[in-house]
């Protein structure tokens, strides 16, 4: 079926997870799009235009038409672009399971691990076991909702694997810049699992951030969060 | 479908979040036993439905259990399929949810702290910061009835829930004024409206009631 075609820019940060998480999205969907890498200290103005009200990335533009926030882009992106391996279950309650696990990620995970990277001593020992908490609950909740989770192919790739491999790719690269492991084989088994499989796919290794690049700007960011805060 | 349905509501007769999903249920007609739950000491089946957050609301249907007030407005939206909550463009939906979070994100945060300061100058400063984001919603309504156009939609529950009958309570209570109708023209209409629908009117919390507990609440967090 032959498709009206369609512009898509992606305004993103090669080292933000939530820009990748769209690349992902669109790799996936197999829909060719315009990449404009963000200075997140001088951005563009046409970023501050079409995002005006959070000035934030990632920002889709379809058509001209801004859509802004991570997951408000890629239910957009699977809502549009129906032909192609749908991101969630036909289910609606299996549907809620893949939501609830989003949201639980991106609030409780990601807030935590923010705290782990930006502070020391003992203020980020007691994060890094709160961290450590979150991690257990998300793995409980992934072995128990998704049991035998097995990644052959592209079309087994979702949502939730989406928000994974963008968000825990890289847990290499974050536990060289701060030090400590939490994602292990150990401790996190079924998720580290996961994570193994998604790396296989060549659409995962396309979006693939080069390893030291990334620990130098994560050791970089931390660095001037803690100068920041001892100047202040 | 041979079963009867079972749904069932735990919720918070203050909470935003549990009175949204009330209006979802009338709207759709769909019938449920409403559990009511008290901050202070939660239930066992609280606690045993949602042992990761704890928190109201939580839906369950036919033994399932769906955490979480946006998602489940969807769950609702795409289970029951009679009148339809959220629009049919991909584009629309997409505005509908970005403003939908803004409202539980940004303006609850904005609004809330504005009440938990006890300096004047500070609670203005965030009142400031709160009308510039509903400002967003405002322009949304240009030339309609709600958000969802001519019926009540996702965005109207969660806005509606959120703003009109539940932080404007709050401010009202500390006399804070935060929306008049001559900069929020559109808002002010619109809320006119919600109140029409009955859905709507019949799930909104009691207004002296709200307005004391908001008070009570505020109380709390400016001496903490």
């Amino acid at each position: 079926m032959e498709e009206k075609k369609s512009k898509v820019i992606l305004h993103g940060m090669w080292a933000s997870t939530y820009s990748k998480r769209v690349e992902i999205a669109l790799k996936l969907k197999g829909i060719s799009y315009e990449y404009v890498e963000e200075d997140l200290q001088n951005k563009t103005e046409s970023l501050i235009q079409l995002n005006p009200v959070l000035k934030k990335i990632p920002l889709l533009v379809h058509d001209g038409k801004p859509v802004a926030d991570t997951q408000v882009i890629l239910d957009y992106i699977d809502e549009t672009w129906k032909n192609s391996s749908r991101f969630y279950p036909e289910d609606p309650y299996e549907r809620a399971q893949v939501r609830f696990w989003v949201i639980y990620i991106n609030q409780q995970v990601f807030e935590v691990m923010g705290r782990v990277m930006l502070q020391e001593g003992e203020a980020q020992a007691n994060s890094v076991e709160e961290a450590r908490e979150r991690f257990k609950v998300l793995e409980e909740g992934l072995k128990k909702q998704f049991p035998n989770k097995t990644i052959r192919g592209n079309d087994d790739v979702g949502l939730l694997d989406i928000i994974i491999i963008a968000s825990f790719g890289v847990h290499k690269a974050l536990h060289e810049a701060i030090g400590v492991e939490i994602i292990d084989p150990v401790n996190t088994p079924t998720l580290y699992n996961w994570i193994e499989q998604l790396q296989e796919l060549t659409v995962i290794k396309e979006v693939e951030v080069p390893h030291d690049r990334l620990v130098t700007f994560l050791q970089k960011c931390r660095q001037e969060h803690l100068q920041h805060t001892a100047n202040a | 479908m041979a079963e009867k349905e079972e749904v069932k509501l735990l919720g918070i007769w203050a909470s935003p979040f549990s009175r949204r999903i009330e209006m979802a249920l009338k709207l759709k007609g769909i019938p449920y036993d409403y559990v009511e739950e008290i901050l202070e000491h939660k239930s066992p089946l609280l606690l045993a439905l949602n042992p990761i957050h704890k928190k109201v609301p939580v839906l369950v249907h036919n033994g399932k259990t769906i955490l979480e007030s946006q998602v489940i407005l969807e769950y609702i939206d795409e289970t029951w399929k009679q009148s339809p909550i959220l629009p049919q463009d991909p584009y629309e939906r997409s505005k509908a949810r970005f403003l939908a979070k803004l409202v539980d994100e940004q303006i609850i945060t904005a609004g809330f702290v504005s009440m938990a300061r006890a300096d004047e100058k500070g609670r203005e400063a965030l009142a400031e910061q709160t009308r510039e984001l509903i400002m967003n919603l405002e322009k949304e309504l240009v030339g309609k009835d709600f958000f969802g156009g001519k019926s009540v939609g996702f965005l109207d529950l969660v806005a509606g829930s959120m703003i009109p009958f539940c932080l404007e309570r709050g401010w009202e209570g500390i006399g804070l004024k935060v929306i008049t109708e001559e900069k929020f023209p559109e808002y002010s209409r619109w809320v006119k409206n919600l109140e029409k629908v009955e859905a709507v009117k019949d799930c909104i919390p009691p207004r002296e009631k709200h307005v004391e507990h908001m008070n009570y609440m505020g109380e709390r967090i400016r001496s903490a």
